[in-house]
């Protein structure tokens, strides 16, 4: 039996137009832009001025916080600004702005380190957080957190994420086939910073080819055991949660986090990038985007500077063949809809998806059957018809009673109905408004 | 152009589900029963039944006409009402009953409640009931397989048992026992659409290979019914029941797998449709064996119908994760 969790959808996958793309480089925008905030947590402070010179790779803002990450340039020229700029969320945030002078000079002082296993984990933890790693996934929770908890932690396994459950992204499966070295790379020094001899890597029974990529690379690990392990295509089989309890059988539950079972997980792109920080020396500076919907013309995979410009990058990539109604940046389960083009692709950008006006408004709501369906399908065992209930009524005792807070936003619920109702959103609007109530009553 | 980009929250794609598709499915499924219904009463099945739908359809257009809300006949409801309300009826109904029965399962149960989705009982059942009281002679007046019916005045027909009555021993029911193979093809007396298990079966696998429905309260339903009436139905004592005779003659087959089925009525927590199955179950046993009415399943889906919202409050799915997090809660402190 292939391994999975409870629940879940079956989306089309939509991946075959970009599965056997192979990953092209993409140039620099002429202006890189880089919002303080592209993670989970405070903003970063910026530490350069306005007109100084960067090199590629250099940081230029400091983490605001534990929970925050560093930033650095991916190209070398001058500061031109720190002003607001808009973010691809929509809202106005801090950004430096630079030049690009296409001389790509690298910061001299990137320095490597060949053998990893001489180095203690705080001084690996140290090298994660200075190389700005956060969940590359989509997710953006830096990662010097996650690798860092209370030392009661007991953490018997480490897990890279490689289900890659969103339609259209191919992305990971890309870095699978191509880079499989680093992705396993990362995962052994994530192996070797929790004492471990076994690794998990979990993918998706649909990706074949990485399957066997992959396990030809983990055989060669003598004196390790990294298990490839085979997971159901279902969505959201990539949810960290889901994808633990689909590995070790744990059930992460309310208010935990996973290194209170026991695991560590990161995304496949987290931990080429852990790779490359350590034996290279390298901060995050790109990162691979799928684009894809039916409105570009070559639907890709694409290594993007993080700071490049979303409208470069389908200019590029031979531009759209039609005029698009909806933008989103990442895959259409949980992607944002984007109202610019004109916005940077930040650490989390994994797709770039332009749809038609077909695609763009779902269909009309009707009411609720009770048909249950989006009461399977919950991940978290809720029962996202209520929670739709309260949300539209804003009724903040129900929506506590019914654990508003432990939906993940998967959207397997408003997938899932057949009356098009729309309760992960309404959860969404209503878990910032129950927020701010609490806070009011405080 | 980029003021022109929509911007709206995750997901941004749906399923093919949709309440349309759904109840096609439904009426696909429906069709079996109704060339069974068709095959064993005549041609007066049909019309029944047409009458039925066409005005379960008008009177759901002409109430979205009358209070200006958006026409709701598209997505096929009251079409499935129709259907459930004609099979749920005797061939030899007069067909002015039919438009009253229809009248009294769209407007008073399911639109004064405010539509789909928000009524409370089954509205094909609910005014099966509401027909049955009103007009008892002519909702109870059976005739035999492939009688010849006269279209209008067709109180004057040959009368027969139902086997269920037959079974049972009612008085005045006369008529020979039917074997299982005739109650398995639907060749006996009873409502239009009820008869055939054979034709409801096909209907019900399809439901569920379809995903329209699932197996659990058709199954705890049938099941309940033949352990009960194994025990309690027998004419020689308990444990003499013939639980397969119970399970299959009657309305219980096209019950389990059309009515206590409605989304609208039944719970949707998993635990919850046991819980409605095994309920149906025992309040059909009960009414069968010791209510002195042969039938009984549609008046146990309505009794369940009524305690819905209840059921599904107190079965709630097991939040994730919680029992283990406050073990390992116990097991630090
Ligand atoms: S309620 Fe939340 S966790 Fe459950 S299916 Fe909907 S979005 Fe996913
Ligand atoms: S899937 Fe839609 S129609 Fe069905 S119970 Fe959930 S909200 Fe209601």
């Amino acid at each position: 039996m292939l391994k999975t969790f409870r629940g879940g959808v079956h989306p089309n996958d939509m991946k075959a137009p970009t599965a056997n793309k192979k990953i092209v480089e993409l140039d620099p925008s002429q202006e890189m832009v880089y919002p303080m905030t592209q993670h989970i947590g405070a903003p970063a402070k910026p530490i350069v001025k306005v007109g100084d010179f960067v090199y590629a790779g250099q940081k230029i803002a400091e983490a605001g916080g534990f929970v925050s990450a560093c930033i650095h340039a991916t190209v070398s020229g001058t500061v031109k600004a720190i002003e607001k700029r808009m973010h691809p969320n929509g809202l106005f945030v801090e950004s430096i702005v630079i030049d690009d002078d296409g001389q790509d000079s690298i910061y001299p002082e990137l320095r490597g380190c060949e053998d990893y296993t001489k180095l203690s984990k705080d001084e690996l933890v140290n090298i994660i957080k200075e190389a700005g790693i956060v969940g590359l996934g989509g997710a953006t929770f830096p990662t010097h957190v996650k690798l860092s908890p209370p030392s009661e932690a007991n953490i018997d396994y480490v897990i890279v994420n490689a289900a890659e459950c969103e339609p259209y992204l191919t992305s990971d499966y890309r870095e699978m086939l191509e880079s499989p070295e680093q992705v396993i790379g990362g995962l052994k020094i994530l192996m070797h910073m929790f004492n471990l001899k076994d690794g998990y890597v979990g993918i998706e029974d649909n990706k074949e080819v990485a399957i066997e990529t992959m396990t030809a690379i983990a055989a060669k690990e003598k004196n390790l055991d990294i298990h490839i392990k085979t997971l159901k295509t279902k969505y959201p089989q990539g949810g960290e949660k889901q994808l633990i309890n689909a590995i070790t059988g744990r059930k992460v539950g309310p208010g935990q986090l996973p290194w209170q079972v026991g695991a560590i997980v990161c995304n496949v792109d987290t931990c080429r990038a852990i790779f490359q920080a350590v034996r290279r020396g390298l901060p995050v500076m790109t990162r691979i985007v799928t684009t894809g919907g039916d409105c570009v013309n070559n639907p890709g995979n694409y290594k993007v500077r993080v700071g490049m410009k979303l409208r470069d990058i389908i200019e590029q990539t031979g531009g759209f063949s039609k005029q698009p109604s909806k933008v989103i940046m990442g895959g259409p389960m949980m992607g944002m809809a984007i109202s610019s083009l004109d916005v940077p692709a930040v650490k989390g950008t994994s797709g770039l998806m332009a749809f038609g006006e077909e695609h763009a408004y779902g269909a009309d709501e009707t009411a609720c059957l009770r048909c249950g369906k989006c009461v399977y399908v919950c991940p978290m065992n809720l029962l996202p018809n209520r929670l739709d209930e309260a949300a539209r009524a804003d009724n903040y005792d129900a929506l506590e009673k019914l654990n508003i807070n432990d939906c993940i936003e998967c959207g397997s619920c408003a997938y899932s109905c057949p009356s098009k109702r729309r309760q992960v959103q309404q959860i969404k609007v209503a878990k910032v408004k129950l927020r701010e109530a609490q806070q009011r009553n405080k | 152009m980029d003021n022109l980009l929509v911007v709206s929250h995750s997901p941004h794609i749906t399923g093919n589900d949709t309440v349309r598709r759904t109840m096609l499915d439904v009426c696909i499924a429906l069709i079996p029963a109704l060339i069974a219904g068709t095959w064993v009463f005549g041609y007066r099945a049909l019309v029944v039944t047409a009458v039925s739908v066409i005005a379960c359809v008008l009177f759901e257009w002409l109430w979205g006409k009358i209070l200006k809300k958006p026409a709701s006949v598209g997505d096929l409801s009251a079409i499935v009402t129709g259907m459930l309300l004609a099979f749920n009826m005797p061939v030899t109904i007069p067909l002015w009953m039919v438009v009253i029965g229809a009248f009294f399962a769209i407007i008073i149960v399911k639109q004064f409640f405010g539509g789909i989705g928000h009524n409370f009982m089954n509205p094909a059942l609910a005014a099966r009931a509401f027909l049955l009281a009103s007009w008892a002679l002519a909702m109870t007046t059976w005739v035999a397989p492939h009688t010849s019916v006269p279209f209008w005045n067709t109180a004057d027909v040959v009368t027969s048992a139902t086997p269920l009555a037959a079974y049972a021993g009612t008085e005045g029911a006369v008529g020979e026992i039917p074997g299982y193979f005739d109650l398995f093809i639907g060749n006996v007396g009873g409502c239009i659409g009820e008869t055939s298990v054979l034709a409801i079966l096909i209907g019900g696998i399809y439901l569920i290979a379809r995903r329209v429905i699932r197996i659990r309260i058709p199954l705890t339903y049938l099941l309940t019914v033949a352990l009960g009436t194994w025990m309690f139905a027998g004419h020689d004592g308990l444990f003499t029941g013939d639980a397969l005779y119970q399970v299959m003659a009657g309305g219980v087959m096209l019950g389990a797998f059309f009515m206590a089925t409605d989304y609208t009525t039944t719970p949707y927590t998993p635990v919850g449709q046991i819980i409605f199955g095994i309920g149906c179950g025992v309040i059909t046993v009960l009414i069968r064996v010791w209510g002195g009415y042969p039938e009984g399943c549609s008046y146990s889906i309505l009794l369940m119908n009524i305690v819905t919202p209840l059921i599904d409050r107190i079965t709630a799915p097991n939040r994730y994760g919680a029992s283990k997090a406050k073990k390992r809660k116990e097991a630090q402190a």
